[in-house]
């Protein structure tokens, strides 16, 4: 239900970091009932520019307009969120701000009630809160605490949190990045409803799935301006990532590998649950050279235990993890980089560098010990400055150059530095965790270009990947885990996986 | 064994427990909501000696001890918001500034004292808190002695133990200072200041500790000594761990310190000639750090302890 009447205009909208211009004089409109779809690669400014909408960044330029019930404009002060909130504009941001340890409705009156006071209306409150449950369709039980509930019931909650203010726009940033497709589904569902009554959506998505079925119009940026905008009816998927990177988008083809031998075979795999991670429950997995294993599923059910297992950085309780070269119940980092297992993690800034550590010396710090790099204890500085030039040049890392501190390279370079060390020693098995999350389009081929090649050449990839596009499109064989059990899918259908991903046998 | 178990039937053995748990409780609960904001306040052990002299020498020259709990809270508060303004808008490492606050408050009460009273070889005496003598109720066998012969501090420290339970438990105010502390994005969010829920808590939580030193001076002893808090501000710490930052367990995380340290005067004078008395004198510790193992491998530690948060910065 779009009608011409405008909530929101953004005018002229500019904010710079230093020499860096993250907005550049930004016009942005909706109207009531209007689905606002904004796109564009990581560090194109939408969430810049979100920010200022609400009032966390203050604009160098340009100003917000919104319109009330009344049809009347009211220009919105700079860099006060609580002018924005007043205003009626609600964000559910890609990171929860919800307080774990706190109950759903606390969460939800959190700021909404007058702190000196030595008593709580809660019923009203609650009576409230019930109502916007069945009139939204979004449900989340309000006595639970936060901590207990799944991620799926923590984005309701987020969402349920606007509602209550009453929101009038409401901003979504990423609303599906750690859903299942059906519960993705049913927010969709949700949201569509709200929007028939008024609703008006600004939605921030990289799944262009997502943004053509759900949006009425799409607006582009790129590097901080906007280049296009369109309504979603005329738009497709080539003519929108055309706008997004300015070229055409070549997505990278699979061509059936040719598989060879065991490269990692694990055996009835039993990890506890720790706790921030669920644990793994007999699971087997046989890699053969020349293949993708994609692993498909909502994170937090068990890939990180998989991944730690396989890395060497956990030993499980039961079973035994064989390579090509050696069978042991447990990998250590030393055995298991020794037996040819390159590691790319899902933290690649904690756990992927050393940030306070040179390009150069992150190249290296694999193979400390490895006469190329070291000799009796003295780094060989020189033949690792040549290493690090050579290696940022074949595999793109761009920075302040080699010398300079891991941590000031942009997170896809940040990738790329790391492929670059894994792939250089030809490892037989590849971990890839996640190794594409946070990466725009560029950046994503990029690393799915490399991994495709090592398989290629002969090696056994396993990815894990929440991003279940991501995985139809480079896995040659579909595993599903959820709680800690591992499932093999023959199946390429969207919403078969989606089942075995909510835990519903297919 | 027969002696232990009188020691536990003896109400003056009790009353000695809630006597000496008396400043822990003020200690832990002000350190319960510090760190329930977000902020841990090593400053106590100094805070203490803060509350301790201020609330005396008030006292010793106005002659009224209720002012001096009054300038004791205010001077406690004072200092918390040194470490509020150094921790929290400036997110300086909390450690740092809370030894820092500890070493410059001690140093700085001794150097009043020693400015104040030049010339002094017995510290000059005030007239302390009396026991509350409560008609009817203090009269009543084993109960009468351990609740009601104890000094108005006590009660008062009873009191805020229900007080700030009611306000983090039931009131608008006490959910916004726990959701700082585990997650201030989600505070910032809902348009409510971090920084002014945390500096307030801060400052709030420190005059509550210097409660507890000038419950020292002022109930417990009638004089300042140099060295009379004696690590009474760690022990708080510590209980906070173990009450997993709840006022109803920090209660009774302070009581049982108490209680351990009556025991060990008791046991001294029972089995002195036996075992020398340094061991007794390290019971309550040793005791203290086992129920800490015990409790606080389940502690539910506030997610935002240590964090400093900014402004715009994710």
């Amino acid at each position: 239900m779009t009608t011409s009447q405008p909530v929101l205009s953004l005018r002229g909208m500019t904010k710079r970091f230093g020499t860096v211009t993250a907005a550049d004089a930004i016009d942005l409109d909706l109207s009531r009932g209007e689905v606002l779809a904004l796109l564009g690669e990581n560090g194109a400014g939408k969430t810049t520019l979100m920010n200022m909408l609400f009032g966390q960044y203050t604009p160098d330029s340009g100003s917000v307009h919104v319109w009330d019930e009344s049809g009347t404009e009211r220009l919105l002060p700079p860099g006060q969120p609580h002018a924005a909130i007043e205003a009626r504009i609600g964000m559910v941001h890609q990171h929860f701000t919800l307080a774990e340890n706190l109950s759903v409705v606390d969460n939800i009156l959190l700021g909404t009630e007058r702190l000196f006071h030595l008593n709580r209306n809660r019923r009203a409150a609650r009576a409230k809160l019930e109502a916007l449950m069945t009139h939204s369709g979004l449900h989340a039980p309000l006595d639970a605490r936060i901590r207990d509930l799944s991620v799926g019931e923590r984005q309701r909650v987020e969402i349920l949190k606007a509602l209550y203010r009453d929101v009038r726009i409401l901003v979504l940033d990423e609303p599906t990045a750690v859903l299942t497709p059906q519960e993705a589904d049913g927010l969709f569902v949700s949201m569509r409803s709200m929007v028939a009554q008024g609703l008006s959506v600004i939605f921030i998505s990289h799944k262009l799935r997502e943004v053509l079925s759900f949006s009425d119009r799409i607006a582009v940026l790129r590097h901080g301006a906007k280049v296009g905008e369109m309504a979603t009816a005329e738009a497709d998927t080539h003519s929108i990532i055309r706008m997004m990177i300015g070229e055409e988008h070549d997505a990278p083809e699979r061509s059936p590998g040719k598989t060879g031998e065991t490269a990692l075979r694990l055996s009835g795999i039993n990890v506890a649950p720790g706790r921030d991670t669920g644990g793994l429950l007999d699971v087997s997995l046989d890699l053969k050279a020349g293949e993708i294993v994609g692993i498909a599923g909502v994170s937090g059910n068990g890939q990180s235990a998989l991944a730690r297992v396989i890395s060497g950085l956990v030993a499980p309780s039961s079973g035994s993890i064989e390579t090509a070269t050696a069978s042991q119940t447990a990998l250590t980092p030393r055995t298991a980089l020794a037996q040819g297992i390159g590691r790319i993690p899902e933290d690649r800034h904690h756990d992927g560098i050393v940030a306070a550590l040179s390009v150069a010396e992150n190249l290296v710090i694999e193979r400390l010990d490895d006469p190329e790099v070291s000799r009796a204890g003295f780094l060989k500085r020189s033949a690792m400055a040549k290493h690090a030039e050579d290696l940022s040049a074949a595999y793109d890392v761009r920075g302040p150059g080699i010398h300079a501190r891991a941590a000031l390279l942009s997170g896809g370079n940040i990738q790329k530095l790391i492929l670059a060390r894994v792939l250089e020693t030809h490892p037989g098995v590849i971990l890839a965790n996640q190794p594409t999350r946070g990466l725009d389009f560029r950046a994503a081929a990029e690393v799915s270009r490399r991994l495709i090649a090592a398989r290629d050449r002969g090696a056994g990839v396993i990815l894990i990947s929440e991003d279940l596009d991501e995985v139809l499109s480079l896995a040659d064989r579909i595993l599903v885990m959820h709680a800690g059990e591992l499932t093999e899918t023959a199946s390429r259908d969207r919403s078969a996986i989606g089942q075995l991903m909510a835990g519903h046998a297919a | 064994m027969m002696d232990i178990l009188q020691i536990f039937l003896s109400d003056s053995f009790w009353a000695a427990s809630l006597r000496i748990a008396t400043p822990l409780i003020f200690g832990v609960l002000g350190a319960l909501l510090c760190e329930r904001s977000g902020v841990l306040n090593l400053g106590i052990e100094g805070i203490f000696v803060v509350g301790a002299m201020m609330g005396w020498l008030t006292a010793y020259l106005t002659g009224s001890l209720w002012l001096g709990v009054i300038f004791a809270a205010l001077s406690g508060g004072l200092f918390g918001l040194f470490h509020a303004v150094l921790t929290v808008p400036l997110g300086l490492s909390q450690h740092v500034s809370g030894l820092g606050i500890t070493m410059f408050a001690t140093a700085l009460m001794s150097f009043s004292y020693r400015t104040i009273f030049p010339q002094v070889s017995t510290p000059p005496r005030i007239e302390p808190f009396r026991a509350l003598d409560v008609p009817l109720l203090s009269d009543l066998p084993f109960l009468g002695p351990v609740l009601f012969q104890q000094t108005a501090m006590t009660w008062l420290a009873l009191l805020l133990v229900a007080l700030l339970w009611w306000i983090m438990d039931r009131t608008a105010l006490g959910v916004a200072i726990k959701a700082v502390g585990d997650n201030p994005d989600a505070v910032n969010a809902q348009g409510l200041s971090v920084i002014r829920l945390r500096m307030g808590a801060v400052v709030a939580g420190s005059a509550l500790m210097a409660l507890g030193g000038a419950f020292l001076t002022m109930s417990a002893f009638d004089a300042f000594f140099f060295g009379m808090v004696n690590g009474r501000g760690w022990i708080c710490i510590a209980l906070v761990i173990f009450a997993s930052w709840q006022p109803g367990k920090a209660l009774l995380g302070a009581l049982l310190f108490g209680m351990f340290d009556a025991l060990q005067v008791r046991l001294q004078t029972e089995a002195g000639a036996l075992i020398p008395g340094q061991v007794f004198l390290m019971v309550p510790y040793v005791l203290s750090i086992v129920a800490l193992i015990i409790a606080a491998r389940k502690a539910d530690y506030p997610r935002a302890l240590l964090q400093p948060w900014f402004k715009g910065q994710r």
